[in-house]
């Protein structure tokens, strides 16, 4: 493996390496942040990765260089440390939440740069290091293990990695209804306060083990923007934690690509690269995008226009109105500017409107249709009259509204809800359903509520 | 004849669109204890809010004397829930009270001696006078919903909109607070209280507004605090309007 | 402006600074956006690189024209504060939508924009370093972590114009901005416009945060606006008091920052205790002067009056003394009850075993009732004295009837109320213990005979039930 690798172009090698770092950093951090997006507490993690700072900086005094295990004994320690303080100012100070969290962190931070500045000179623990790392330089650190030469940086992230996913696979169960529900998992015996230490220790190791490859900004980055995106696109923590892992991937490779093409340091890039991943996912998950969303909304729109010409034409056939409509005079009579035409055309090439010289006429299947509609609409005006004891003449707006809305479910339960379905508050007749609904079914529940109706409408006078 | 006091005219009150008022349609008469009464989750909160511009209207429209609610403020106080603010916050009794009379004050103008003797007053008519210098979180429940009483009393408003002012009071406090009203009323005022104690609804308001999704009847009490109107408001859950709500939210019909 | 020396100008200016940080972060950390200070700081950085770029690509060509660079340093200084201004807003924008058009929460959306826009600004400030001829290309790096030491005449000429807005504007707006920060939806429907209100809160808070950022930098510009608001709240409960408080704490601490950064700490001690063999001075300004916040704000956690975890903890204790003192008497008087009006000589053991208290803690006990004049005391026993007797009476009548109020009101079975009614009854007033009794008398839950003395106890009432309704002829011994 070694030939093979040291075979590789250079450059191939160095991206290699960069990426290889970074993608297994990300997602050690991914993993984490998952459950600090569903807790609702992300910042905790922005928190703990800038708390660290003074740990890391007494364990460098302490080791006299940058030995990996005091770094992470000294990250553990001012991490749980962080938790602890922000606990005790918030609940013995009576300071908020937020407000503690932040007095905490950004006074460990200035602690943290008073020490570096101090007793931190003549290595590469320099606050530099501390916001972009050194993922640049990755291949020029490196140890002997047996016998390879491999990037000292694998000897931090790739047992805490480990951890983090042992750890994950183990408390699968618990961490997962601790964080849905933690009164729930108090009272099945889990202990949610140790969990969340666990997972405060977790995410404070992790983070200083990436600290020194990715700097605290993708950090930042990679504990709260992958888990959210993945949020945007599941419902479901396994499927969360497998997006949030590839997003983590894809952001070093991206990352990484645009770096080289802008040359510059490449931890920006890929925090950056996470960020246009969560825009994405927010424009275009297809159940919580916001393209989406805005895309629903203008189909009901126009859904609701064509529905409202089917509706119309039909009224007018209703009333044996010889002559026909224009597209012009229809669109207007409904109120519908440009979208009313979108919606002829849509009826056109659905086949349920056609043009006759000139003027509009529904065809049978729109007619079915435009019979469903009024049906729902006039259900609605008896419903109206007959529970919320509207008076007639309020009844036709909010049926209006209403209309787009009644299922055939919901048209079967109103109708069961009737005294009688045949016909609307103005006299006019409700059109018979089209579809094949057993009649008789609902014949026969309607007589059972027909008497408490009778009451009911009595007593109100 | 006058506008009167509070009209609406077919209101549906919805949140994310779904609907949670339907379709109101309600003329209030003036100078009246009027009970907003309903189950839990009716929409009595809403329905105050919605009237004061707090809650997006649907559809319909709200009239306070014949205009619209913007151009009426100064005709209106409110007493929102008291759940809804931080009470560690650092203001004093006083100065809560002192916050009803901003709304005449205008930009940038402060609150001088004049205002300080009228807060000090409304005070008095909720029997606190003597907490004015207090911190808010050192008064117990009753006492803070005073507060906010006073604060609406120092709107100095002809119509007054009251969300859940017995909520978590003694029952001294609760009687002072009606004997209040009372007088609010005799004064010629309309008062409208969100209330959901069933036993005190005939002892207390002149009018009610029984509310359960839709209106289910608003009248005088003696007419209108029916067993059959009760049955009809708590009675059953309406699936209908349930149903068509979750409908109108999810934007297709189940087809 | 006066001839200043280097040390002086950086002391207005970081004071100036540390003030109007104070003032403004109050209102956050009252609404709960404590964080936003941090958003804001991150969310700068792009804005401020990429008017640099803009000014260095208008200066370069216009060398490449064989012009004069045009811009001077005051003016590149003020573009880029303005563009790390605008960026600052567009995040807390960006962050508003997310959370009103996404299922993204608060928090995470906070995440998300801090660390993404942080990001673009790291990738523009690594362009800006690589960049061939940048005139000042180490001026960015001052962002990140601050240098209030470079501090010039024109930037504190600038902190001082940016206070003295910020300032005027709160208290311009101190009405409004307190009605809004206590109850929105009140001042909303008063007809204050809160979304403007909220906008201008935030603006104000962007502003003071850039031009902070040059002095203390990104992560510890948040804590200038937390840190001091955050101290504030324990000494004052008045909301003026408060940013004042606040204003002159981060006031402290930018002096008190810049001269222990300055070696003022061993001009005056005659050594730097902070030295340990290493090189004094030279300690960056703006962690120090966040760390005297930290420090005023422990001072405040710790001693503030009524606030203060000191003042909070003796409240407790004397609190738990006096329910320890309570339950003495009670018990002093229980164990003699059988024989009133005399009172009995209780032996220790005896008081021991009723209360489960330890031996010292009892001879503790019984050390302050003898000093207060309560019981006289032997080496083996105690005994009320006249004094203690009418104590401890009012002890057990509170006591008592609160008992009988939980039973009768909360339908509890008698024998579970003990511990209930032991905490809530150390904290009854006269007034109420009155209108308790009054009450209980009513409702004919407490005899006629026995408003205004010591009822009997629950538990024996109940047990005079049983054994009443069992034996109906049994002979009854009378109470008092």
């Amino acid at each position: 493996m070694a030939n093979w690798f040291a075979s590789l172009d250079a450059s191939l090698r160095d991206a290699v390496f960069v990426v290889g770092v970074a993608a297994l950093t990300n997602v050690a951090c991914a993993l984490l942040g998952c459950y600090l997006v569903l807790r609702r507490m992300s910042l905790l993690g922005d928190a703990l990765s800038h708390a660290v700072l003074p740990g890391l900086v007494v364990a460098f005094v302490m080791a006299g260089s940058l030995n990996i295990v005091y770094m992470l004994a000294g990250a553990l320690a001012v991490g749980l440390l962080t938790t602890f303080l922000t606990q005790v100012v918030h609940r013995q100070g009576g300071v908020p939440a937020d407000a503690s969290m932040g007095v905490v962190f950004t006074s460990l931070f200035a602690l943290g740069v008073v020490l570096i500045k101090r007793y931190g000179q003549g290595v590469d623990l320099d606050p530099d290091c501390v916001l972009y790392g050194q993922i640049d330089l990755v291949e020029f650190y490196t140890v002997n293990l047996g016998g390879y030469e491999v990037p000292r940086a694998l000897v931090s992230i790739v047992p805490v990695l480990a951890v983090n996913v042992a750890v994950i696979l183990l408390l699968w169960k618990e961490l997962k209804i601790s964080s849905f529900d933690p009164a729930l998992a108090t009272t099945m015996g889990i202990n949610a306060e140790l969990l969340f230490y666990l997972l405060m220790a977790l995410v404070a190791v992790t983070t200083v083990a990436s600290f020194e490859q990715v700097g605290s900004i993708l950090v930042i980055a990679m504990l709260i923007v992958p888990g959210a995106t993945a949020h945007l696109l599941t419902d479901r923590l396994s499927r969360m934690m497998l997006i949030a892992t590839a997003l983590a991937i894809g952001s070093a490779v991206l990352g990484y690509a645009a770096s080289l093409a802008w040359n510059v340091a490449a931890a920006g890039p890929m925090a950056v690269m996470a960020g246009l991943f969560y825009l994405a996912a927010a424009l275009a998950s297809p159940r919580y995008g916001i393209v989406s969303t805005l895309v629903r909304n203008a189909q009901t729109s126009l859904r609701i226009v064509r529905e409202d010409l089917l509706a119309m034409l039909y009224r007018l056939e209703e009333l044996r109105v010889e002559r026909r409509l224009g597209a012009r005079e229809a669109t207007k009579a409904i109120g519908a500017g440009i979208l009313g035409d979108v919606g002829l055309w849509s009826l056109a090439r659905r086949g349920e409107l056609k043009r006759v010289d000139g003027g509009l006429q529904l065809t049978d299947s729109g007619r079915r249709r435009a019979a469903g509609l009024v049906r729902s609409h006039r259900l609605w005006e008896a419903y109206l009259v007959q529970h919320l004891g509207l008076p007639a003449d309020h009844v036709h707006t909010p049926a209006e509204r209403m209309e787009h809305f009644i299922g055939q479910r919901l048209a079967e339960h109103i109708v069961a809800d009737l005294q009688d379905a045949h016909q609307d508050p103005h006299g006019r007749a409700i059109p018979a359903p089209t579809t094949t609904v057993p009649e008789v079914a609902t014949e026969t529940r309607r007589h059972g509520d027909a008497t408490d109706e009778g009451t009911e409408k009595g007593g109100r006078g | 004849m006058p506008a009167p006091p509070l009209e609406i005219h077919d209101m549906t009150v919805a949140y994310h669109r779904k609907p949670v008022l339907w379709d109101i349609d309600l003329v209030a008469p003036e100078g009246q204890l009027i009970g907003i009464i309903g189950p839990n989750g009716a929409g009595k909160s809403t329905l105050i809010k919605a009237v004061l511009g707090l809650a997006p209207l649907a559809s319909g429209q709200v009239r306070i004397y014949g205009l619209p609610y913007a151009q009426q403020r100064h005709l209106v106080g409110y007493v929102p829930q008291r759940e809804t603010v931080d009470w560690d916050f650092p203001v004093t009794a006083l100065d809560v009270v002192m916050m009803g009379t901003y709304g005449r004050l205008g930009w940038f103008r402060r609150p001088g001696a004049a205002e300080r003797r009228l807060a000090q007053s409304c005070l008095e008519k909720v029997g606190m006078q003597g907490y004015a210098p207090r911190q808010i979180q050192q008064l117990s429940g009753g006492q803070q919903q005073r507060i906010f009483l006073a604060r609406a009393l120092a709107q100095d408003a002809h119509i007054y909109f009251m969300d859940e002012p017995f909520a978590g009071v003694d029952a001294a406090t609760e009687q002072a607070i009606v004997t209040l009203l009372q007088s609010l009323r005799d004064g010629g005022k309309t008062v409208f209280v969100v209330h959901h104690e069933l036993q005190s609804v005939r002892n207390y308001f002149d009018f009610v507004i029984l509310l359960n999704l839709r209106l289910v009847a608003a009248g005088p009490t003696a007419t209108t605090f029916t067993r059959q109107n009760l049955q009809q408001t708590y009675g059953g859950r309406l699936t209908i309007l349930e149903e068509a709500a979750e409908a109108v939210r999810l934007g297709e019909p189940p087809r | 402006m006066i001839a200043l020396s280097n040390t002086q100008l950086v002391m207005l200016g970081t004071s100036l600074l540390g003030c109007v940080a104070g003032v403004v972060g109050s209102f956050a950390v009252l609404r709960r956006r404590a964080l936003v200070g941090d958003l804001l700081a991150h969310a700068a950085l792009p804005g401020l690189c990429a008017a640099f770029l803009l000014l260095n690509y208008r200066a370069l060509s216009a060398r490449a024209l064989g012009e004069v660079a045009a811009a001077t340093s005051a003016w590149r200084f003020t573009a880029m504060l303005a563009g790390a201004f605008v960026t600052g807003l567009v995040g807390v924008a960006v962050v508003t939508f997310i959370c009103r058009w996404t299922r993204t929460k608060e928090d995470a959306a906070i995440g998300i924009v801090l660390g993404t826009f942080f990001g673009v600004g790291v990738v523009l400030s690594s362009w800006i370093q690589n960049m061939p001829a940048a005139s000042s290309k180490a001026g960015l790096q001052t962002y990140i972590y601050g240098q209030a030491a470079g501090m010039t005449r024109e930037d504190v000429w600038f902190i001082t114009i940016v206070a003295a807005a910020c300032l005027t504007l709160v208290a311009l707006l101190y009405k409004e901005f307190k009605v809004f920060s206590f109850d929105p939806g009140f001042a909303r429907a008063q007809g204050w416009p809160t979304l403007t209100l909220d906008l201008v809160m935030m603006a104000t808070l962007a502003l003071v945060t850039v031009v902070g950022l040059p002095t203390v930098g990104v992560v510890l510009m948040a804590a200038m606006l937390i840190i001091p608001g955050a101290a504030a709240r324990f000494w004052t409960d008045r909301l003026g008091r408060m940013l004042v408080v606040s204003g002159a704490i981060g006031a402290a601490s930018g002096i008190g920052g810049t001269l222990i950064s300055a070696g003022a700490l061993e001009s005056v001690l005659g050594y730097d205790p902070l030295a340990f063999g290493h090189n004094t001075r030279n300690l960056p300004t703006g962690p120090v002067i966040v760390l005297c916040g930290t420090a005023l704000f422990l001072v405040s956690l710790l001693f503030a009056p009524r606030r203060g975890a000191i003042a909070r903890l003796v409240r407790m204790l004397t609190v738990r003394r006096r329910i320890q003192h309570e339950h003495l008497l009670r018990s002093l008087y229980e164990l003699s009850e059988p024989r009133l009006p005399r009172v009995l000589e209780v032996p220790l053991s005896q008081l021991i075993e009723d209360r489960s208290w330890t031996a010292a803690g009892v001879r503790r006990l019984l050390r302050w009732a003898g000093r207060a004049g309560l019981v006289e005391r032997t080496a083996t026993s105690a005994k009320l004295t006249t004094e203690g007797l009418a104590l401890a009476e009012r002890v057990v009548r509170r006591h008592r009837l609160w008992e009988l109020f939980l039973i009768s009101g909360a339908d509890i079975a008698p024998d579970h109320v003990d511990r209930d009614a032991d905490s809530i009854e150390h904290f009854l007033t006269p007034d109420l213990v009155r209108r308790l009794e009054a009450q209980l008398a009513r409702t004919g839950r407490l005899p006629p005979a026995a408003v205004g003395a010591v009822p009997l106890s629950p538990h024996e009432l109940a047990a005079h039930e049983a054994h009443r309704s069992n034996s109906p002829s049994a002979q009854e011994p009378t109470d008092g």
